[in-house]
């Protein structure tokens, strides 16, 4: 199991080593992050003109209906609807954009770094180095990860006794798992790039 | 028994300037961070750190007010330069808002 990320001394580079199977449940995590981001009112970006495109700035204005994009993309203004939905309308599909990116290159460090596109129990580990810019980028979407975890599993501060008396197969107790494993992930992390 | 002086007094201010206008332009906007279950104390003052370039202990103070008391001003400015801030801190997974300074 791997011991998080360390600042390598002489390249002052963030280094972790995973297991196949750690690499592979990462990988699997950012891909479902990918396609939420890109799935609901991606506003079809697919088949337009390039040039129709870039001059199109009419984001979504309303609060997505999922609450994980609700709590990725929240209201900017507190008690100012109109200008919550302007703000969102400029920032929301930049903001989408940034975190599909950022979670694509999670994906794509791993498979740099060896991970097969279909894993079958293989004794080999996978060694990530990141440079800072990368690191920030996987600092961020490990934010993404666990935000998109924490709020499906309703996590609220200090109720760790709740799940640690679930059943360990219950599969809210294994998700749970996976959201601490990534805060793990996320304060070494932390640790080896300040 | 007094009079109005005959002479033109300058109050001191632009006479285009509305009452309106010279209040609103000196009131400045704030960026909220509000406390969630989620982030790592850690991250959120690295963030602060990196983000606005605040030095350890301040960053510290910020994080540890966010987390005990719900919230914390983390910046302030013009309204245009409250909404990259805020956008910014959406980047980072950090919730925040921006208002006008009490």
């Amino acid at each position: 199991m791997t011991s998080g990320f360390v600042r390598h001394r002489r390249s002052r580079r963030a280094i972790a080593t995973f297991s196949v199977f750690e690499a592979d449940l990462l990988r699997s995590l950012a891909a479902q992050l990918v396609e939420l981001l890109r799935n609901e009112s991606a506003v079809g970006a697919v088949e337009r003109d390039p040039l129709e495109a870039l001059l199109d700035f009419s984001g979504p204005t309303t609060e997505p209906e999922d609450p994980v994009l609700r709590r990725l993309f929240p209201n900017a203004y507190r008690d100012d609807a109109e200008a919550a939905g302007e703000f969102r309308r400029f920032t929301e599909s930049a903001l989408r954009d940034g975190k599909a990116r950022a979670a694509a290159t999670v994906i794509d460090v791993l498979e740099e770094a060896g991970l097969p596109a279909e894993p079958a129990g293989e004794d080999v580990t996978i060694d990530v180095e990141l440079d800072e810019q990368t690191a920030l980028v996987w600092m961020r979407s490990f934010t993404d990860l666990r935000l998109a975890l924490g709020t499906r599993l309703e996590v609220e501060e200090g109720d760790e006794d709740y799940w640690y008396a679930l059943p360990d197969d219950d599969p809210r107790a294994q998700a749970h798992h996976i959201y601490e494993w990534l805060g793990f992930l996320q304060e070494t992390l932390v640790g080896a790039v300040r | 028994m007094t009079t109005a002086s005959p002479e033109k007094v300058d109050p001191g201010v632009q006479e285009d300037l509305t009452p309106d206008e010279i209040t609103l332009a000196d009131i400045p906007w704030v960026t909220v961070v509000w406390n969630d279950p989620v982030n790592l104390m850690s991250y959120v003052t690295f963030v602060f750190q990196k983000y606005f370039g605040y030095g350890r202990k301040k960053a510290e103070k910020l994080m540890m007010e966010v987390h005990e008391e719900g919230r914390s001003v983390v910046s302030s400015g013009t309204r245009e330069e409250m909404e990259r801030d805020v956008q910014a801190m959406h980047e980072y997974g950090l919730w925040a808002t921006l208002s006008k300074a009490e």
